[in-house]
């Protein structure tokens, strides 16, 4: 194995397309740990963390850009970041133990494919979009566009994610996220859900968004889990009919972690009580 | 027995406290030596499979590669227990389960190994197999070893079946007729790990002489020793073995896993080989506890009283015969008091990694199902689930289900002091239940030599065989000090290597607190004896007439007074013009270790909507006999409760259809972390044991025996649904509400 | 693999080495320069063994390139106090007999003075949350709690 750190993107691309078995390092948390349980290497390891601009935060039209090599524990420790996107950053935060947050990144976790990654509904149910380099240039897509199945995304061939783009947040607004885990630290999540709300001058809830993790090939967006939280202020029909909605959308697997059976039934707990968090955070009253 | 102790039931700060907070502190994996070899192991992925063949030419081939072995070159040895323990370490014929090893090579790097074991080309021909306890007893089940069925057992088990025992007295029949409410279940708990941090490791040397140096991660460097010259074929006096700190044991390193394969490549390739275990070998191929499918019968009558209790344990105990579900059956009744009981246990073998010892092995599972039962009979019966066990309750004079009659024991004591704790009558809050267990161990003896020496400085150097697995070394300094009457910081202990020091059983057993203690107060005597004869001899009067008294000889008898007394320091500096050194020592094998009571209360909350269960408020009685050093007695029921949470929660080994271990990592191997518990409050009993000369009884192993039930009663009592399976993981908790 | 040269600073002293390109900085502190204080207990960051801290960030070292510390500044417990001035994390946890087999001590030290460093007065809770990596089979955490929580309150002046 070679490992290169790569100046800026445009060389982490080219390094991309040599034709070889080439992986990304950033925070290393998913490649190292690979590395070492399946005993093999890729021809070359491609450390991005030195690129301009993939460490830091930067606002931009009033949201937050984070760079693919910013770490959870940087981003747990931004301020106006935590306040804006509440959900997303306790996402982040939730991933692995104190140590791999001090390296762990939220593009990163979107990146390794899985469909329990912690961040991704968060960042889904804020309406995030993804910065892609490749070699045909940059585009931005939303999060939501770029996941395929378990260990896969919709990158080409080439490209990376640079960053990822959390949208401005409107005045009564608020979104979370739960996800349930058999321990309280240092599980995979079992099934999560992510909510980001809208609350109109009632606060009744305006806009929804509810986004389901670890119960499908990728994360999934509930629609019928959102509609049933428009109009609302959350009363057991709401969040019962949430739930119910969730619990229909879920098509997960039987493994070590969970059954299919408690994923379906807890899918529709950790919606409904994000929600009511997210809820909360909006400033409605529960 | 002595009472009054001036460094007994203090706190000092242990001797090897400060090696450990700063890093300095020697572990398995810490040494190093130039010219060293690094090693791996290929080890099988079929749960049951025959070794058509090994070609190991093109790793042989590799740069950097010094050595490759396989089970062809270890040759026959004589004892049976000795060549399972051997074939455990290296397959010969056929992979037993998933992460035997098949193989393995020395290296000039980890990195040139790990390579090498890639070029290994093992053929397979898979097998049948079997990993559940119950699927392994049944006739026509695959049988992992023929021949080796308990004599005493018909057609109906199979050949899995190696061991069976029973345990008791009276008659069941009559028992359960004078009962009030008979209640039969079956439970299942699943195999668990004890989840050591430290993956075992080693660093061998043996040379063509036959001459070697072995350091190691083990609870026992004598064991050790014998099993490998047995194995490799050389002499025991040839083999130092130096035990390393260790990381965490809890039984798992009290036999041998990789040291044979260590001083084998070792001896092939002429140069010291280090050998680490992953975490993954850890999990796939050291030694997991039992798993147990069980029956319990109790009867008792409406106040309380148990008229009948029988026991069928069967456990699964991996690859090779093995025995332990004996200690399950002892165990399973000793709480009580009873005029009928009965406990039978089967040993059974599958396609797993072959168990080994894990803190009070064998008892955990059984007194879990009993102390379930006895709950259940409570709840149907509405009596005080302490009030009842105290009506039960073994005592001194009690004849014990498993045979011998209770000394002086502490399990009233305990009970008492939980129904008087205000853990008791606190107030529960919704969807909480309180738990309560009993559990109970029997504490060993065995093998012990201690060495002291009176320096002329008036410091005593104390050489014991047996590892420092939680702070031994600091209660031996402190017993060594008591009985010489000088200050704990005057003594330091350190543990030998097997050419420094005689014989020492395994640490395990909770023995050596007990075991080397006496041997320690022997030594302490045979020193002071003659520490009087020199004051004797500088005073010019009889031996005889010379008493020692807080630290210091004086005269006594009609010469008392006669001269001021003279202490260690004052005799030490004058040894050599007195007679040369002067020492202690004793060897010998103390039994009389008093078995040790335990009563744990636990709240418990489960969230009605996921199944999660949360630890509230954790208390935990334990009769300990006397206390030396209780930080580190408290530390041992604090440390054992969290384990027996971890199984009673959320811990399991998980096989899939194929055999294969499905969670080998920390990360699906889901030990208790900080966040998972409350603090846990440990109620330390002193019942003395007559046995020892400061009272001392084991107490490393009860602690882990009462949470399983205690956290299962809780449970049962929050959700008003009693499960019968461990762990009690959300999934299973939520499908019942 | 040809080998990656690398300047950087451990416990304040400058330091050179090479290692291969996929060699962890654990393999590096432990196998290059003789600091064994930081343990193997998994390789795969859930035991929290061989915590170190990366320009004062808590990492695993078992999940880092020895080859990504270039320029770094690297404090391992070998840092962390001496036997005449140990840390008062390091003292409490002897005062509290907070260790038994004491594998995971270095680990915890590492990883409590971090904590300390960022929430001078953290909470019991907040305490077991950032040290849930931090496995330990001995103690049960309970006085692994009590002596980073009153190592805090010495740290602050509360009961020196």
């Amino acid at each position: 194995m070679r490992y290169l750190v790569a100046k800026d993107s445009r060389e982490a691309v080219a390094l991309l397309n040599t034709g070889e078995d080439a992986r990304l390092l950033a925070g290393g948390t998913d490649v190292l740990v690979r590395m070492k349980l399946e005993g093999k290497t890729p021809d070359l390891l491609i450390d991005i963390k030195e690129i301009s601009g993939f460490s830091d935060i930067t606002t931009e039209n009033g949201g937050f850009r984070i760079g693919a090599a910013v770490s959870g524990a940087e981003m747990g420790e931004h301020a106006a970041l935590k306040a804006m996107w509440p959900g997303v950053v306790e996402a982040v935060e939730l991933i692995g133990s104190t140590q791999v947050q001090g390296r762990a990144t939220m593009v990163g976790n979107l990146c390794n494919g899985s469909p329990a990654a912690d961040s991704v509904p968060a960042m889904m149910a804020a309406g995030a979009m993804a910065r892609i380099e490749g070699p045909a240039g940059t585009r931005d897509v939303l999060v939501a566009d770029l996941l395929e199945g378990p260990g896969k995304t919709k990158l080409g061939k080439a490209e990376l994610v640079s960053s990822v783009f959390l949208p401005a947040g409107l005045p009564k607004a608020g979104d979370a996220y739960l996800r349930f885990i058999p321990r309280t630290e240092m599980d995979i999540a079992v099934a999560s859900a992510a909510v980001s709300l809208v609350l109109d001058d009632n606060n009744t809830v305006a806009e929804a968004s509810v986004v389901l993790g670890a119960v499908a090939r990728t994360a999934v967006f509930v629609p019928n889990a959102a509609a049933a939280l428009v109009g609302s202020k959350l009363e057991p029909e709401a969040l019962s009919a949430c739930a119910a909605a969730c619990a229909a959308a879920c098509s997960p697997i039987d493994d070590r972690r969970g059954t299919i059976e408690f994923r379906t039934k807890i899918a529709g707990v950790m919606a409904t009580r994000a929600a009511k968090i997210a809820f909360r955070r909006a400033g409605g009253k529960l | 027995m002595k009472q009054d102790f001036k460094i007994l039931g203090t706190r000092p700060i242990r001797p090897d406290g400060l090696d450990k907070v700063t890093g300095k502190a020697m572990f398995g994996a810490d040494k190093s030596v130039t010219g060293m070899l690094h090693a791996r192991i290929l080890r099988s992925p079929h749960a049951h499979a025959e070794i058509v063949s090994i070609n190991t030419a093109k790793a042989e081939a590799l740069a950097g590669v010094k050595a490759v072995i396989t089970g062809d070159d270890f040759a026959d040895v004589e004892n049976s227990a000795t060549r399972y323990t051997m074939q455990n370490c290296m397959a010969q014929g056929r992979a037993l389960y998933d992460g035997h090893a098949v193989a393995a090579v020395a290296a000039v790097s980890k990195a040139v190994a790990a390579e090498a074991l890639k070029l290994i080309e093992v053929e397979y021909k898979t097998l049948p197999h079997v990993t559940d306890v119950d699927e392994a007893m049944l006739p026509g089940a695959p049988v992992l070893h023929e021949g080796v069925k308990a004599r005493t057992l018909g057609d109906d088990v199979s050949g899995n079946t190696v061991g069976y025992y029973s345990f008791g007295h009276g008659d069941l029949e009559t028992g359960f007729s004078e009962a009030d409410e008979v209640i039969e279940r079956t439970f299942k708990t699943a195999a668990v790990h004890q989840g050591y941090i430290e993956p075992h490791a080693c660093l061998a040397d043996l040379g063509g002489d036959g001459r070697g140096e072995l350091w190691c991660s083990t609870q026992g460097h004598y064991m050790v020793r014998e099993v490998c010259s047995e194995i490799l074929h050389i002499d025991a006096s040839q083999l130092r073995v130096t035990a390393s700190e260790i990381g965490g044991g809890f039984g798992g390193k009290t036999t041998v896993f990789i040291e044979p394969v260590a001083l084998k490549l070792s001896q092939k390739a002429g140069k010291p080989v280090k050998l680490v275990m992953s975490r993954d070998e850890v999990f796939r191929a050291s030694g997991p506890t039992m798993s147990s499918s069980i029956d319990i019968k109790i009867g008792m009558t409406k106040a309380g009283k148990i008229t009948g209790a029988h026991a069928k344990l069967r456990y699964q105990g991996g690859a090779f015969p093995y025995e332990m579900v004996m200690m399950g059956a002892m165990s399973a009744f000793a709480a009580y008091d009873l005029e009928h009981v009965q406990a039978e246990g089967w040993d059974v073998m599958t396609n797993r990694p072959k168990m080994i010892s894990y803190r009070a092995p064998g008892a955990p599972m059984a007194v879990y199902a009993v102390e379930s039962v006895v709950d259940e009979l409570c709840q149907k019966l509405g009596l005080d689930p302490i009030d009842t066990r105290l009506l039960n309750a073994a005592r001194e004079g009690t004849k014990s289900s498993y045979g011998p009659t209770f000394k002086a024991i502490g399990l009233v004591e305990a009970l008492e002091a939980a129904k008087a704790h205000p853990h008791y009558s606190a107030p529960l809050a919704p969807n909480t239940g309180r738990g309560i267990s009993c559990g109970f161990w029997f504490n060993f003896g065995g093998q012990v030599s201690v060495s002291m020496a009176i320096n002329a400085d008036g410091t005593v150097s104390l050489i014991e065989g047996n590892p420092d697995i939680g702070g031994s070394r600091a209660s031996i300094s402190m017993m060594a000090a008591e009985a010489l009457g000088i200050e704990f910081d005057r003594v330091r202990t350190i543990v030998g290597d097997t050419a420094s020091v005689g014989f020492s059983d395994v640490t395990d057993g909770s023995r050596v607190t007990f075991a080397v203690g006496i041997a320690t107060i022997k030594a302490a005597n045979a020193a002071i004896k003659e520490m009087c004869k020199r004051a004797a001899k500088i005073w010019d009067i009889d031996a005889e007439a010379v008493e020692w008294v807080d630290g210091a000889a004086q005269p006594t008898g009609h010469n008392a007074g006669d001269f001021p007394p003279m202490s260690l320091a004052e005799i030490a500096a004058t040894s050599g013009k007195t007679g040369g050194p002067i020492a202690g020592h004793h060897e010998g094998a103390p039994d009389k270790a008093g078995v040790s009571f335990g009563v744990h209360m636990v709240d418990v909350e489960v969230d009605p909507e996921t199944g999660f269960t949360s630890i509230k408020r954790y208390t935990a009685f334990q009769d300990v006999g006397k206390a030396i050093h209780p930080a580190y007695v408290e530390g041992q029921i604090q440390g054992g409760a969290a384990q027996g949470i971890g199984w009673a929660l959320n811990e399991e080994y998980i096989y899939g259809e194929d055999g294969r271990l499905q969670n080998p990592g920390f990360l699906d191997y889901r030990i208790p972390v900080a966040s998972d518990l409350p603090m846990i409050e440990a109620v330390i009993i002193e019942v003395p044991n007559p046995g020892h000369p400061f009272g001392v009884r084991g107490c490393g192993e009860t602690s882990i025996v009462p949470p399983l039930a205690a956290v299962a009663n809780g449970v049962a009592h929050a959700i008003g649904v009693r499960m019968f399976a461990l762990p009690m993981s959300p999934p299973k908790i939520l499908k019942v509400l | 693999m040809s080998k990656i040269h690398v300047t950087t600073q451990v416990n304040g002293d400058a330091v050179e080495f090479l290692c291969a390109p996929d060699e962890t900085l654990l393999d590096v502190l432990r196998d290059r320069l003789n600091l064994t204080g930081a343990k193997e207990g998994c390789g795969t960051g859930d035991c929290g063994a061989c915590s170190v801290t990366i320009d004062g960030r808590l990492v695993a070292s078992c999940l880092v390139l020895g080859a990504e510390v270039e320029g770094s500044a690297i404090e391992t417990v070998e840092g962390i106090g001496t036997a005449d001035a140990l840390h008062p994390l390091q003292r409490h946890l002897l005062e509290h007999a907070a260790l038994q087999c004491g594998i995971c001590t270095p680990g915890i030290v590492v990883a409590a003075k971090a904590l300390l460093l960022q929430n001078p007065d953290p909470s019991e809770e907040e305490t077991r949350y950032w040290l849930a990596g931090n496995l330990c089979r001995c103690t049960g955490y309970d006085k692994i709690i009590r002596a980073v929580l009153s190592a805090a309150s010495e740290l602050r002046g509360e009961n020196a």
